[in-house]
């Protein structure tokens, strides 16, 4: 599946490990909740970044502790109808200060793309490739914005006040 | 009226290419039916039993005539002729074809109509008081916080893929013409002892399968914190709302599970780090959604002006008067409700020829201006005076001046089985026979206040549960069954009904109702006690005998 | 409430598979040759739950012409005429039991 990150399609540098697979040695991996929790001790001591997929029924807050080792955060959807790890990534950005790389997975669809984004979302793995390709459409669809999130996009709450379309688009 | 700017055009326009971008991509194939489904609910569009549906909102329940017009446009170019006004201050085109709807979309956009958030598991059309900025009773217009809410929900990137959908309502007046209690959230604005304006914030109303009253989680919300104070619940629900089975997905059941004090805990909580963030409301932002309601420049006028005085003279006017005609804040002034139901027609239908009218109408004689209802009607809310006479008699010539408002044959029903994928039962022809019985209508003014609310299933969209006397349609071995309930209100003394007794048959419900009216006629105080208040001081029961008695 | 398609399939009598028209929503019945049709005449019509699973199967396998397809009951008269076998399918075939405002 591809993975889009900051609207480029690039090379997933991290290897999926089940929670009873062996870690391989010096590279990126990206672990399971289980893992974390019972490993957490012996996972600082690894020289390769680690990554962990917080499920999204579990409370991100709990996440907390752990920030400090992890090098990737990736947030799950399990169907693309299912929106809590959008809360989740929001909380991560602004309450958490979570400013590392954020990733999108499961049934991660084109239609929800900008959405993500807007949630701080940095990173998305698309289940389409045709979907990846028109990251940059799917994004740019829209060049107002009403309401303020976790992106940069200027929201209208307080862009109207100036009164001009010109220079709303980031 | 509100007045879109530059931005809201730009939004409208970059939607529906989107949505026709969707529609291209569904034709194609790139998109399954499962992908496609919740991206075009999100849009209004539904597919029912004969055909796609488009539910278009009314914000808040305001129209302007251009507006209405474009609507008789679209229901005579891409519909049937016709359009049908429901509960939530929608109004539906039951006979759309997808690969038309993007057209018909675009028409919509271009004055600033839509169907976004119409449905789907996202904050709704926020509705509110059809009598707003018109009835002297509201201490702020309504539509101001409604709009803000609109702003604030329209495409939110965290709060478009909920458990379930989201309603909120708003009023600002003492008595409740939104159903604010039974809402998802209710907002009722109020000023506190210092003369602020905040809200009363409940949550956890709703109908449909397992019926609650909200509970009030905050006496006094200052009005420029309802933003983030309603972030604050969307967020807590968004995440601990129940997911795994769609009938315990609404907010309601949330509430109700924790109860509503952890609840509150829980917003209370997720507000305070918030609270002062970048959704706290500015004087400068709350000045500048409220400018852009454009008021109209009333005239200095006396109430009671000669050209009323003579009319009334006129007893068909006189009744209309006296039914559809409400206290309007500036003296010479009034509120007119136009009623949707005729004897015998479809509720809530109105035709393309009618709105047109209806345009035309409140362009001459109410500043451009309509609004509709809960209750399936229309409102003129700025009429002079002296001009009803006038208004009156073309409302009459084109069939919109039924004096039967709040009467036993204004009911609310919901489409039923004769359009609904989801219904079990019909409900227009059961409230077509209910309002024959009663189409001598001084018999019904006889009976007075009477609100019958008809769903044909559990879903209720025709709200059943809070209707003086509520009808709900269920399936028993493939025949139509009704059950009835008694004594519910959708007002700020807000109840469920009760239920009178076992099920009865289709044929059976219009001399049911009517020997509830008739028992209810016996048994009541006084002419000056409504029905709803006999069933407060008396219960079901006496109902309940009479009536099975008799069937 | 449960729209057919959710419902425990119940074969207790001739049924046929309908859906609606992709483009236009139109009520469209499943025919013997695997195609749609918007005349019930046309209609597949089969008496046992596993037939009626396997043209539901079938008519499932590409959602691009039907959406929604669910197997609904059909009369069929002694001539046999096809008939909608329920009130439903009789408003799906013959619109709405009360005159369309015009």
């Amino acid at each position: 599946m591809p993975l889009i990150e900051k609207g480029e399609i690039v090379a997933d540098a991290y290897v999926r490990v089940a929670d009873d697979e062996a870690l391989p040695e010096g590279a990126p991996v990206l672990i399971g909740i289980d893992r974390l929790l019972s490993e957490a001790e012996a996972l600082k001591g690894r020289q390769a970044p680690v990554g962990i997929i917080w499920p999204n029924n579990r409370p991100i807050a709990e996440i907390e502790p752990y920030l400090p080792q992890l090098a990737l955060i990736a947030l799950n959807f399990p169907s693309f109808r299912d929106g809590r790890a959008y809360s989740q990534a929001r909380l991560l950005r602004e309450r958490l200060g979570w400013t590392g790389p954020l990733r999108a997975i499961g049934n991660v669809l084109r239609d929800q793309f900008l959405l993500m984004e807007r949630s701080g979302f940095d990173q998305i793995e698309a289940v389409k490739p045709a979907d990846a390709e028109a990251f940059d459409e799917a994004t740019h669809r829209y060049t107002v914005f009403y309401q303020p999130a976790t992106d940069a996009r200027p929201s209208l709450l307080r862009q109207r006040l100036g009164r001009t379309i010109a220079g709303i688009r980031s | 009226m509100y007045a879109y700017d530059e931005f809201d055009r730009a939004f409208l326009a970059e939607r529906v290419a989107e949505f026709r971008d969707q529609v291209g991509r569904r034709l194609s194939g790139a998109l399954s039916e499962d992908e496609f489904k919740p991206l075009r609910l999100m849009n209004g569009v539904y597919l029912q039993l004969h055909a796609y549906m488009l539910r278009i909102a009314i914000p808040y329940g305001t129209l302007s005539a251009a507006q209405l017009r474009r609507m008789a446009h679209v229901a005579r170019v891409y519909d049937r002729g016709y359009g049908h006004f429901t509960t939530r201050q929608n109004i539906q085109f039951n006979w759309i074809k997808l690969d038309e709807l993007p057209e018909a979309m675009a028409a919509l956009a271009e004055v600033g109509v839509h169907g976004i958030q119409t449905s789907g598991n996202c904050i709704r059309n926020v509705t509110t008081d059809q009598w707003a900025a018109a009835t002297p009773e509201e201490c702020d217009d309504p539509r101001i916080w409604a709009e803000i809410l609109r702003q604030y929900s329209t495409l939110h990137p965290e709060f478009t893929y909920l458990p379930r959908k989201f309603k909120i309502a708003v009023t600002a007046a003492g008595h409740d013409r939104a159903a604010i209690k039974v809402h998802d959230v209710g907002l009722r604005l109020h000023r506190n002892e210092a003369g602020e304006l905040g809200f009363e914030v409940l949550v956890g109303g709703g109908l449909g399968r397992t019926p609650f009253v909200g509970k009030s989680i905050r006496p006094f919300l200052p009005a420029r914190e309802l933003l983030s104070y309603i972030e604050a619940i969307m967020r807590v629900y968004n995440q601990y709302g129940r997911r795994d089975n769609i009938y315990k997905a609404r907010i309601k059941i949330l509430v109700h599970e924790i109860g509503a004090e952890e609840f509150s805990k829980a917003v209370e909580a997720e507000w305070a780090a918030i609270r002062d963030g970048a959704l706290h409301l500015t004087d400068e932002a709350i000045a500048d959604i409220r400018d852009r309601f454009i008021y109209p420049a009333f005239e200095t006028l006396e109430n009671e002006p000669a050209e009323l005085i003579e009319a009334l003279a006129d007893p068909r006017f006189a009744t209309w008067h006296r039914n559809s005609v409400h206290t309007h804040k500036v003296p010479g002034h009034a509120i007119v409700t136009i009623s949707l139901k005729p004897v015998g027609a479809p509720p809530g239908d109105a035709t393309a020829d009618q709105m047109d009218v209806v345009a035309d109408l409140a362009e001459r004689y109410a500043f451009s201006e309509i609004r509709v209802g809960h209750e399936q009607n229309l409102c003129l809310p700025h009429v002079a005076q002296r001009d009803l006479p006038a208004l009156w008699a073309a409302l009459d010539a084109a069939g919109l001046a039924t004096p039967n408002v709040n009467l036993v044959n204004d009911i609310i029903s919901c489409p039923g089985l004769d359009y609904c994928a989801l219904a079990n039962t019909r409900a227009i022809p059961v409230a077509q026979e209910i309002a024959k019985r009663f189409a001598d209508l001084d018999r019904a003014r006889g009976v007075g206040r009477l609100h019958i609310n008809i769903s044909g299933c559990i879903n209720a969209c025709g709200h059943h549960h809070v209707g003086h006397i509520g009808i709900l349609g269920v399936e028993k071995n493939g025949q139509e069954f009704f059950q009835i309930t008694l004594g519910g209100r959708a007002d700020e003394h807000a109840q469920l009904g009760t239920l009178l007794g076992p099920a009865v048959s289709y044929e059976q419900v219009p001399g049911l109702v009517e020997d509830v009216v008739d028992t209810y006629m016996e048994l009541r105080a006084g002419p000056h006690e409504l029905f709803i208040d006999t069933v407060a001081r008396l219960g079901v029961e006496p109902f309940k005998e009479r009536v099975y008695a008799a069937h | 409430m449960a729209a057919p398609q959710q419902q425990k399939l119940k074969v207790n009598g001739p049924v046929a598979v309908t859906a609606n028209r992709l483009t236009d929503g139109a009520v469209v019945w499943r025919t013997k040759a695997g195609g749609w049709s918007v005349e019930l005449a046309d209609a597949a019509v089969v008496t046992t739950a596993d037939a009626a699973l396997a043209l539901l199967a079938e008519a499932g396998k590409r959602d691009l012409d039907a959406v929604g397809p669910y197997v609904a009951p059909v009369l069929v008269g002694t001539d046999g005429a096809l008939a909608p076998g329920n009130l439903r399918e009789r408003i799906r075939v013959a619109g709405p039991t009360f005159e369309l405002p015009h």
